[in-house]
């Protein structure tokens, strides 16, 4: 829960306040979550503030968490799925100091999660929060330039454009070829971008019982999911939306049905699938090692 | 149906104290080619952005018969249901095609974009619709997923007519659209537009400052000048016998060859 008590300073870090963002702040992103959460998938502008961080490395996730995080939390940060990359040591030990949360890597663990680029593996529950990182909020950005127009198309879901570059997509390689980043109809309305997850992690969005929040720190922009939502993926009658699949299982835990990861392990091209989700991974090795140790 | 498809009464319209087109009334039946001729800077364009609720004039309606609405308001109907209108009913064919088209994207991404906008979600049969009218307005089935940036002027031109039919439009606004082609090309494309016009039984206004166009494809005509209309009348008869000084004027200066 948040923790609104003025002043409130945490003795390691000193002069800031709880959880770095001054409470004016933290009131101005929560009015903006919840009137992204009244509007499923609608982008909701926001004064972003200077984080201690570079734009592009999460400067809206972390804005977004440090709005919503109180003592009670346990926070879970992932980037590209594992726990241990740079950039999620640290968000994760920048809360641990300026809001004095517990952590975990384990996602049943977690209350609040920080993601970039991925849904975790193992399914979410009633009461958790997935924070997205977004770098381009705008999913027609790409199609129509000007905000004036892109705005106008949304508010009257003239979506139309979107599906001309699926189109385009089909009639150049057969298929479509968006990977990434797959837009999304949210609650049959709001066309969304949902921020670079791999369309495998597409279904994983639809009627989700956590929470979703979405911040994007360099354009100031906050949207959200509410639990339990529809969540379309587009496509086409005669090509319908597909998730990505391997022929390989993970080296380490032999999942069949999780996001895959290639390594090239050696100079002679050796390959090596394992999974994206490192916790996840985890989990399904020691299941497997106490399973033998029994036998 | 048996009013006028657009009527307009007194549309004027004003950029600060200069008066582009000024008391503009007239009506379009269904099935007529109207021509608006006149040289640079009469308002012809300025006109036609006014009827295609582009533009908003300073005084006058612009009153259109729907295909299920009943008569319409252009200028007062809410944004959405003009947009509406705009890709379903209606038509507009740039002079400038790269206007008119997404560049970026194929010529049958092009085509189906309006098919798409309306809710279309089967690839297949909206690449049939695409290849039909590639055929119709003589484009070459083989350059179907060429971008426009690939085409020449009149094979741009042609996209973009088909761009705009493919909804099955009532009525299409056409500014200058044989403007800035070779002469052989303008005169294929013209053929094309008569025999569209022709079967499709549409209803145009056709600006041009071409009065060999007009003369080609329209069954009326209006002659602006300044900004106001100085003329109008049956195309044959305002051509043939003009009456006004200015279209005189302009009747004499066509080049004879």
């Amino acid at each position: 829960m948040p923790d609104t008590t003025l002043n409130d300073v945490n003795s390691e870090s000193g002069a800031y306040n709880y959880a770095y963002l001054d409470e004016q702040t933290k009131r101005m992103i929560r009015r903006a979550i919840l009137k992204a959460v009244a509007v499923p998938g609608y982008q909701v502008p926001f004064g972003g503030r200077e984080m201690p961080l570079p734009y592009g490395w999460g400067t809206g996730g972390i804005q977004v968490t440090a709005a919503i995080i109180g003592r009670d939390d346990t926070l879970k940060v992932i980037d590209q799925g594992a726990d241990d990359t740079t950039n999620a040591v640290s968000i994760r030990r920048f809360f641990a100091k300026v809001a004095d949360v517990g952590t975990t890597t384990r996602t049943e663990e977690a209350t609040v999660i920080q993601t970039r680029h991925r849904v975790p593996e193992t399914p979410l529950r009633d009461g958790q929060i997935l924070v997205f990182q977004v770098p381009i909020p705008e999913p027609l950005r790409m199609l129509e330039p000007r905000e004036t127009e892109t705005r106008t198309l949304h508010a009257l879901s003239e979506y139309g454009v979107m599906q001309v570059s699926l189109y385009e997509s089909i009639a150049r390689h057969g298929r479509i070829s968006k990977a990434y980043n797959y837009p999304v109809l949210v609650n049959g309305r709001y066309m969304m971008s949902p921020s670079p997850i791999p369309k495998f992690d597409n279904p994983k969005l639809d009627r989700n019982p956590a929470l979703q929040l979405y911040g994007a720190g360099r354009e100031k922009r906050i949207y959200a999911v509410p639990p339990y939502t529809p969540v379309k993926s587009l496509d086409f009658d005669d090509h319908p939306f597909e998730i990505e699949t391997w022929e390989q299982a993970c080296a380490y835990c032999g999942s069949k049905t999780s996001f895959l990861d290639e390594m090239i392990v050696d100079d002679d091209g050796q390959r090596l699938f394992v999974c994206s989700d490192t916790d996840y991974c985890q989990e399904r090795q020691e299941e497997q090692r106490q399973a033998e140790q029994k036998k | 149906m048996n009013g006028p498809l657009l009527s307009t009464r007194g549309v004027t319209k004003r950029f600060g104290g200069r008066i582009a087109c000024q008391g503009v009334s007239f009506d379009l039946w269904p099935g007529e080619v109207l021509g608006i001729v006149g040289e640079s800077g009469s308002g012809k364009t300025t006109l036609l952005n006014c009827l295609a609720g582009r533009l908003m004039p300073d005084e006058g309606i612009v009153s259109y018969e729907t295909a299920s609405m009943g008569t319409v308001d252009v200028h007062r109907l809410s944004e959405a249901r003009r947009r509406l209108l705009a890709r379903t009913e209606w038509g507009f064919v740039n002079q400038d095609a790269r206007e008119g088209l997404r560049m970026g994207v194929s010529a049958g991404a092009n085509i189906g974009e309006r098919l798409m906008a309306i809710g279309a979600r089967h690839y297949g049969n909206i690449r049939q619709t695409a290849s039909d009218w590639m055929e119709r307005v003589e484009l070459d089935l083989d350059r179907l997923d060429d971008r426009p940036t690939a085409y020449s002027g009149g094979m741009r031109q042609r996209l973009q007519i088909a761009r705009n039919l493919v909804s099955e439009p009532r009525l299409v606004f056409m500014d200058e659209p044989t403007g800035g082609l070779d002469v052989s090309v303008q005169a294929r494309l013209l053929d094309l537009l008569r025999g569209l016009v022709d079967r499709f039984h549409l209803s145009a206004v056709l600006v041009t400052h071409d009065l060999g166009v007009a003369r080609l494809l329209t069954h009326r005509l209006m002659v602006m000048q300044g900004g106001q209309v100085v003329e109008e009348g049956l195309t044959d008869q305002v051509l043939d016998d003009p009456h006004h000084a200015y279209t005189q004027m302009l009747v004499a200066s066509i080049l004879p060859v």
